[in-house]
């Protein structure tokens, strides 16, 4: 394992950010926190980044203790933080290479490992990075996560903000850094990344609604779930939401995806019922659960 | 112009030195329409939106927002539009109640309509528990549920939301899309960006911006079959990647 967390708890004051978090992430495996605002992402990161320690629980970074080994695990991880943290007042390469200083290395000793990502923004190695669009923000960031070829790369909602191609692009690179032997801890708020990780934690509130691969996780969705449309959506989802039989209503893009407390809804009945209140267009169909679904149907609890 | 149209766009370009954030972009926004404002980052949605809330005055073109010109008539159209967006959206130091009638009070309602609006909303949004507490300390969630009722307590023919459900969970995120329906199923124009592909699909039309120019602009289901794919998240890729 190269990452471990065991029991831990953090609390800001009466808040409580935290609650007894356990899981490992495994040598080379790009692992993925997925949940909203406020779920916690965020401390666990500093946590296993040691700025900040734990009210309770163990925590170790390539076997390093995050409380008593902090040292020499900020030494062998790069961490790139939620909110842009680069000098604004440094060019794109005074910033490179500062965190290539501080960590006793140069540029052009690691530039294979950044090149990538690099070559991208080097056309403005000479523009303060507070100039910066902020696609061109998170490559910088990310290049100065990695000039010091960390064992461990923890990124903070790398994609929040980003155009659905910018964090396609930004994916891909994840992909190759994972090839190379890294390991990844990446947390985003968008369900649909969570597909490109190769195990998850769904998180919320401070705590851990489950852990496993995003396949096994949408497996163990427990009902048949379907999509309904009909020509008014705020209508349709009003009606469902009203339907005795109804145990989960949400619109999903074009469909609502629909659960029925017996489990196999009578299509006939609930197409009567939606033609009853005035809806036309109705069509039921049985799809797949996505990772929202599940995450949506273990949030509920 | 057309008066049944709520925003008429006719090559309305915004020039930054010769760099054309905004190049001639034409459309028109029905009332009572979810239309979804898409693009990539700096594809310059931000610049048109800024633009047809009367913000910033263009270079060239021509348009109207519920009815105003967006040159001469831009504190016409602040009173008539509703705007709410994830970076500022309401004052974290005043309590749910302070920012109701702060807002109430800036689109010149009477101290009874503030009122009357006030409780109504708390209610609605079943925050009487809260109300008298400061707007900081409340969930992502439910922030961002009162911004967009606040944003429609002027009764406002159309509302601009720019990326409202950043960083809330999915079950908000659609808690927020049934106010939207609600109020579009009133008569409210709805004009929203969004990063979420999902989202797309809820609006009646889409148009995409890809360097500053409107790329594509129909249905949810008739870019889909334009472009051969099943989700507007494939269709957004084709056509954001040129």
């Amino acid at each position: 394992m190269e990452i471990t967390v065991a029991n831990i708890s953090k609390s800001y004051n009466t808040v409580t950010a935290l609650k007894d978090i356990s899981f490992g992430v495994e040598t080379g495996e790009l692992f993925g926190l997925i949940g909203p605002d406020g779920a916690g992402k965020t401390t666990l990161f500093r946590i296993l980044t040691t700025l900040l320690t734990p009210d309770n629980g163990v925590a170790t970074v390539s076997g390093f203790d995050v409380v008593t080994n902090y040292k020499a695990i900020r030494n062998s991880v790069g961490y790139m933080p939620g909110r842009f943290s680069l000098y604004q007042d440094l060019t794109v390469e005074e910033n490179l290479n500062f965190f290539a200083t501080i960590f006793g290395t140069t540029i052009d000793a690691n530039y294979d490992l950044v090149k990538d990502i690099y070559v991208q923004i080097e056309p403005f190695k000479n523009r303060r990075a507070g100039k910066l669009s902020g696609g061109m923000k998170q490559k910088l960031a990310l290049s100065c996560a990695l000039i010091h070829k960390p064992k461990v790369l923890f990124l903070d909602e790398p994609t929040t903000g980003v155009d659905p191609v910018s964090r396609k692009e930004f994916w891909d690179m994840l992909k190759r850094l994972q090839n190379k032997g890294m390991t990844i801890l990446v947390s985003t708020p968008y369900m649909d990344e969570a597909a490109l990780c190769d195990r998850i934690a769904l998180i919320q509130d401070g705590r851990i609604l489950e852990i496993n691969t995003p396949k096994a996780i949408t497996e163990h969705f427990p009902k048949p779930l379907y999509n309904i449309r009909a020509n008014n959506m705020y209508l349709l989802i009003t009606s469902l939401q009203k339907y005795q039989h109804t145990h989960s209503v949400f619109p999903f893009g074009e469909y609502v995806h629909y659960t029925d407390k017996r489990n196999t809804p009578d299509k006939t009945a609930l197409s009567q019922y939606l033609k009853h209140l005035g809806l036309t267009e109705i069509t039921i169909e049985k799809t797949k659960p996505t990772i929202e679904d599940s995450f949506m149907e273990l949030a509920k609890k | 112009m057309k008066t049944d149209y709520v925003i008429q766009a006719e090559n309305l370009t915004k020039l930054f030195g010769d760099f054309a954030a905004v190049n001639r972009i034409s459309f028109h926004v029905k009332a009572g329409e979810i239309f979804g404002f898409l693009g990539a980052n700096g594809a310059g949605k931000t610049t048109a939106m800024k633009m047809l809330i009367g913000i910033s005055t263009p270079s060239s073109g021509r348009a109207t927002v519920a009815g105003f010109d967006v040159y001469k008539e831009t504190e016409a159209i602040k009173k008539n539009i509703g705007y709410m967006s994830q970076k500022f959206a309401l004052y974290d130091d005043l309590t749910v109640k302070e920012n109701i009638s702060f807002y109430g009070g800036i689109y010149g309602l009477s101290k009874k309509a503030v009122k009357e609006k006030s409780h109504k909303l708390i209610e609605e949004l079943n925050l009487q528990a809260v109300s008298n507490s400061l707007v900081g300390g409340l969930p992502l969630g439910w922030k961002q549920k009162l911004a967009f009722s606040v944003a429609l307590l002027h009764d406002p023919k159309i509302v601009f939301l720019d990326e409202p459900t950043g960083g809330v969970d999915p079950i908000t995120r659609r808690q927020f899309w049934e106010m939207i329906y609600k109020a579009a199923h009133k008569g409210t124009t709805i004009f929203v960006t969004t990063h979420y592909m999902d989202e797309a699909e809820y609006c009646d039309r889409v148009s995409i911006m890809v360097n500053g120019k409107i790329e594509a602009l129909d249905t949810p289901k008739r870019l889909k079959a334009h472009y051969k794919t099943d989700t507007m998240n494939e269709v957004f890729l084709k056509l954001a990647r040129g």
